[in-house]
């Protein structure tokens, strides 16, 4: 593709406009959750056009091939809470280990057991 | 001799110091990363942070005078968003195919670990602000700080509580789902990946990719399911279960 570069900048076009989009839906409705979601939901049924979705992949697999990057100024911004990690980091620590492990083992357990349940009776009619 | 002093305080008060600093910190933490076979210990945004953190702190320069120039990259994380629509919609097929199954899955996962986190940090004496900080840590970061501002957390904390979050899932999934019985089969590489991808968000997901292809593509989809759930209903529980 000759027009390639064109393509990813028309792709982040796309993803501002509806960005922009959410962000005016979630303050003229008074939306419970953020701009950029509403976005992301509006380009959903927008990829079936050939052309968009050709425009957005190429912006979007570079963006999210380099998310992480993304997070660090502002995970930089532990330095402003500094005495808040001093007092509870441990606590800190603890409580999102735990709860991450719980959050794995109840996702798996639930995919697990709605799995077993077909092998009884074939109940995919109706 | 030029005052050395006086050039880097004149530097370091200019946007592109933070720019800068941030892109290179993370380029090299990111070769790093890439050079121990990727690691989850050696993960780039623990590492990125850890070094810019110290290095600012030790100069004496304030995270306001960062952020001026940082702020060129956080701003992205609108579109980033936006973009992950992109991989839930190449998804779509087997999300109708499966959909009761994956979104129970999704629904469940996504309220244990929110509901762990809040109840833990409640019973070890953690203040407000800091257990509704904690609710969205499961959600990719800039959701999280998204969710975490609406019903009334520190952005900032909650973005940072998303990082150990992920690391940890990272870290342990294997161990986990292993002791849980989960093998190698495709069923089981895709319950692995959404799992990962409910619990540890885009650090799990970047995890799973790299172990199984479908373990990726379903730890995606977990990601993107979770930024929809947890950005619709958070803000409604928290609203009608004031903390």
């Amino acid at each position: 593709m000759t027009d390639h570069g064109l393509e990813g900048l028309k792709g982040m076009a796309w993803l501002l406009v509806l960005q922009s989009l959410g962000e005016l839906l979630a303050h003229a409705l008074v939306l419970p959750f953020p701009g950029p979601v509403i976005g992301m939901v509006l380009l959903l049924p927008l990829l079936r056009v050939p052309g968009i979705h050709r425009q957005v992949a190429a912006c979007a697999g570079f963006l999210l091939r380099h998310l992480s990057l993304l997070f660090v100024p502002v995970a930089v911004g532990v330095m402003a809470h500094l005495g808040l990690l001093a007092t509870y980091g441990v606590r800190i620590l603890v409580v999102i280990t735990l709860s991450t492990w719980a959050g794995l083992a109840a996702t798996a357990w639930t995919l697990r057991a709605v799995r077993e349940r077909p092998a009884h009776g074939d109940s995919q009619g109706s | 001799m030029p005052d050395f002093v006086a050039l880097w305080v004149y530097l370091a008060s200019k946007p592109l110091f933070g720019l800068t600093a941030t892109l290179s910190v993370y380029v090299l933490a990111m070769s790093a990363y890439r050079r121990v076979g990727q690691a989850p210990w050696a993960n780039p945004v623990l590492w990125s942070m850890l070094v810019l953190a110290t290095a600012l702190v030790l100069t004496g320069v304030d995270y306001g005078t960062y952020f001026a120039g940082a702020q060129f990259i956080h701003f992205l994380l609108g579109p980033a968003v936006v973009a992950l629509g992109w991989p839930l919609y190449e998804r779509l097929g087997e999300l109708r195919q499966h959909w009761h199954r994956i979104l129970l899955a999704a629904l469940v996962g996504g309220t244990i670990a929110a509901v762990t986190a809040v109840g833990l940090g409640a019973l070890f004496g953690l203040p407000r602000e800091v257990l509704l900080s904690l609710a969205p840590k499961s959600v990719t970061a800039p959701v999280a700080m998204g969710i975490a501002e609406k019903i009334g957390g520190v952005p900032a904390l909650a973005a940072f509580f998303a990082v150990p979050t992920g690391v940890i899932g990272a870290l342990s999934a294997r161990v986990l789902y292993t002791r849980m019985g989960f093998g190698t089969s495709e069923d089981d590489w895709r319950v692995r990946g959404f799992g990962l991808g409910t619990a540890s968000h885009g650090i799990g997901a970047a995890h799973a990719l790299q172990v199984h292809p479908s373990a990726g593509a379903y730890a995606g989809l977990a990601l993107g399911l979770q930024v929809l759930l947890a950005s619709v209903l958070m803000p409604l529980v928290f609203r009608w279960l004031p903390i």
